[in-house]
């Protein structure tokens, strides 16, 4: 059992004009098995969250506070916060021409155990885990996100999530760009790895689509740089109908 | 750091191509460039001259002087059991037939040398292991030296040239490929930090031949290649690739130049290069020319680096100068840029430690490159000599000892 903490936690990013403040106080709490929702409309500062939590050298931490069990996750490098057992699924995942997918996953594994996989159950559990996100086998041999549609690079974002088994994990906008088919099996991937990790989830999206296949525990609505509403899964049903409107008031909707 | 690409600048990371009419017409037209066997038609440069612009000619001029000794290297080489190899006088009339010299280096190296080596793949004969040279420098005396790699009609071979030791060397390769010949020549300069080494490279290719060059540069002060390719008849091809890592105060110089002068002839340059540390200094100058009769030339060039470090300079200057509209195709590209950051990232994010994840990122810019060289035994050592060079890079890095 384990247990996110941010508290009051405050984000700016740098621009030309100087720093620029995204997050305003964020308070929030992730337990082991927990799948919380955020939501919110463009540019309130989720997907800040989501890099500010990961340790994106582009956003500066001017206040408050992130510990995973009571560590310090601020005071950790980025591959620590990983090996401590955070794992960002990207909303844009990087291209790394030349470095191909197996070896990118194993030396990860390695990296985050601590030791190296057992080349035989490891070849297994990766082929297996490629097989149920649809994933061809021949992806082992490509370079890292290189020439990968929309859709290939999330279910290799979620690949990684079931490889890696992390604590927590933080999945920004993994539904944004994918058809039907896809976000399903995605969704089932993520609801997998709920079941054999317990992995505490936060799901950042901008639509209430997704939450059909994964299920909230608990819904927060982000605006203007920290939490407006929380609430259980109705909270989503009742932006599903009325959108962001009431948060806002500038008409931004749930498209 | 500073970044130059000259006219590449304008497409900061894109590939574009040129037609008949929009070619650029670069400051020294290599149709015009001189060539010749005679010293006195060569002079001693400056450094202001348009091959010599990026060059550190303070530390060359050892290699510019009309004298030079023969004795500073030696030259064994283990051949192919199909391959024939002899030592030749500079009379030898297979000597000088693949071009002549085009710089200042290139004319004193033939100018100087006393004798050649000769590798020869005899008609029809197939290669079954490669043939390694090895050039070792044995004292700091300037010296020439002469190579000829000849492979006879319908032969096939690949030929591994290796420059080690110290040296102040200027060298040159001749490369004759008859018709429907395949050779890979792969030349890597690994040598120790003091060498200052000039090479020509001239080839030729006939009807049919196909040649792929390879050009690998680690070690060494100053290295300054210029491979040249010419073709001889018809539907020839070559193939020159290139992989260079510049360290600290290290010059590297690949100079390329391939002349359609055949029609329906292809050619494909590919090199690409490191750099990290205080004073490194990469240029690569790749020029293209294709005559008004070489129709059906199908061409293209690319450089890529790779900046690892501040305090680094890579400049990199593609030239097409293009006298026919009848072409297959022909373009280039060239790129240079920073370690890129959100790569960084992505790998730290997967909890792999920041030097782990720049050996990754630096080992799959050069990984297309090395497997596209397609001697496994070459490649491996390649691979090697690139993780020995990032075991140095990662305390220029990371600033740690």
């Amino acid at each position: 059992m384990s247990t996110l903490e941010i508290r009051d936690l405050h984000v700016s990013v740098e621009t030309k004009e100087g720093a620029k403040p995204i997050l305003r106080g964020v308070d929030l709490t992730i337990a082991s098995g927990e799948t919380h929702a955020i939501m919110g409309p463009n540019g309130s500062g989720k997907s800040t969250l989501a890099s500010a939590l990961a340790g994106h050298p582009k956003y500066t931490v001017t206040s408050g506070t992130v510990t995973l069990d009571g560590q310090d996750v601020l005071a950790m490098t980025v591959d620590e916060r990983a090996r401590a057992g955070l794992f960002l699924a990207m909303q844009y995942p990087v291209e790394v021409p030349g470095v191909s997918v197996a070896n990118f996953l194993r030396t990860a594994k390695t990296a985050i155990t601590g030791e190296a996989p057992k080349l035989r159950t490891w070849g297994k559990e990766v082929k297996g885990a490629m097989e149920n996100l649809r994933i061809d086998p021949a992806f082992g041999e490509r370079s890292v996100n290189e020439g990968f549609s929309g859709g290939e690079k999330k279910r290799h974002e979620i690949l990684q999530l079931e490889l890696f088994k992390p604590h927590f994990a933080i999945l920004d906008e993994t539904d944004s760009g994918l058809d039907v088919d896809a976000l399903r099996i995605v969704s089932e991937g993520v609801n997998r790895a709920k079941e054999t990790t317990d992995v505490g989830v936060l799901l950042i999206t901008h639509y209430t689509r997704i939450l059909r296949y994964i299920k909230p525990d608990f819904v927060h609505v982000f605006v203007d740089g920290r939490i407006a509403e929380e609430g259980g899964p109705e909270l989503a049903e009742r932006l599903e109908n009325e959108g962001y409107d009431r948060f806002v008031g500038t008409g931004a909707t749930m498209a | 750091m500073s970044l130059t690409t000259d006219h590449s600048r304008a497409v900061a990371d894109g590939a574009h191509s040129h037609s008949f009419g929009q070619g650029v017409v670069p400051a020294g037209s290599r149709a015009e460039r001189l060539t010749s066997f005679d010293l006195a038609d060569i002079p001693v440069p400056t450094g202001r001259e348009e091959e010599w612009r990026f060059s550190p000619v303070a530390r060359l001029q050892p290699l510019f002087a009309a004298e030079l000794g023969t004795d500073g290297v030696t030259v064994e080489v283990v051949p192919a059991p199909e391959v024939k190899v002899e030592t030749v006088d500079r009379d030898d009339a297979r000597l000088g037939t693949a071009g002549k010299p085009g710089d200042r280096t290139a004319v004193t190296a033939w100018n100087a040398f006393a004798q050649s080596t000769v590798v020869t793949i005899p008609a029809e004969a197939v290669a079954s292991e490669v043939t390694a040279v090895r050039v070792s420098g044995v004292s700091k005396d300037a010296t020439a030296a002469h190579l000829l790699i000849h492979a006879e009609r319908f032969s096939e071979a690949v030929v591994v040239v290796d420059h080690v030791g110290d040296a102040l060397l200027t060298e040159t390769v001749e490369i004759v490929v008859d018709e429907g010949a395949h050779l890979t020549v792969v030349s890597v300069q690994d040598w120790a930090d003091g060498a200052v080494h000039a090479s020509s490279h001239r080839s030729s290719v006939g009807r049919d031949g196909r040649l792929k060059h390879v050009v690998v540069t680690f070690g060494g002060d100053v290295v300054r290649i210029t491979p040249d390719a010419s073709f001889t008849g018809e539907g020839a091809e070559v193939e020159m690739d290139g992989l260079y890592f510049a360290d600290t105060d290290q010059h590297q110089e690949h100079r390329l130049f391939v002349d359609h002068g055949q029609p329906r002839c292809k050619s494909r340059v590919t090199y690409k290069g490191a750099l990290q540390g205080v004073g490194a200094h990469a240029v690569w100058v790749g020029d293209v020319l294709i005559q008004h009769h070489a129709e059906g030339t199908d061409t293209y060039e690319l450089n890529r680096n790779l900046v690892l470090s501040d305090g680094a300079r890579a400049d990199s200057v593609p030239n097409l100068e293009i006298e026919t509209g009848e072409i297959e195709g022909a373009g280039h590209a060239s790129a240079t840029g920073r370690f890129d950051d959100e790569q960084l990232f992505y790998l730290q994010s997967r909890g792999i430690p920041e030097a782990d994840a720049r050996r990754l990122v630096v080992r799959g810019f050069f990984a297309e490159l090395i497997e596209q060289i397609g001697v496994p035994a070459v490649q491996d050592r390649l691979l090697a000599s690139i993780e020995a060079e990032l075991e140095k890079s990662m305390s220029v890095i990371t600033g740690e000892a």
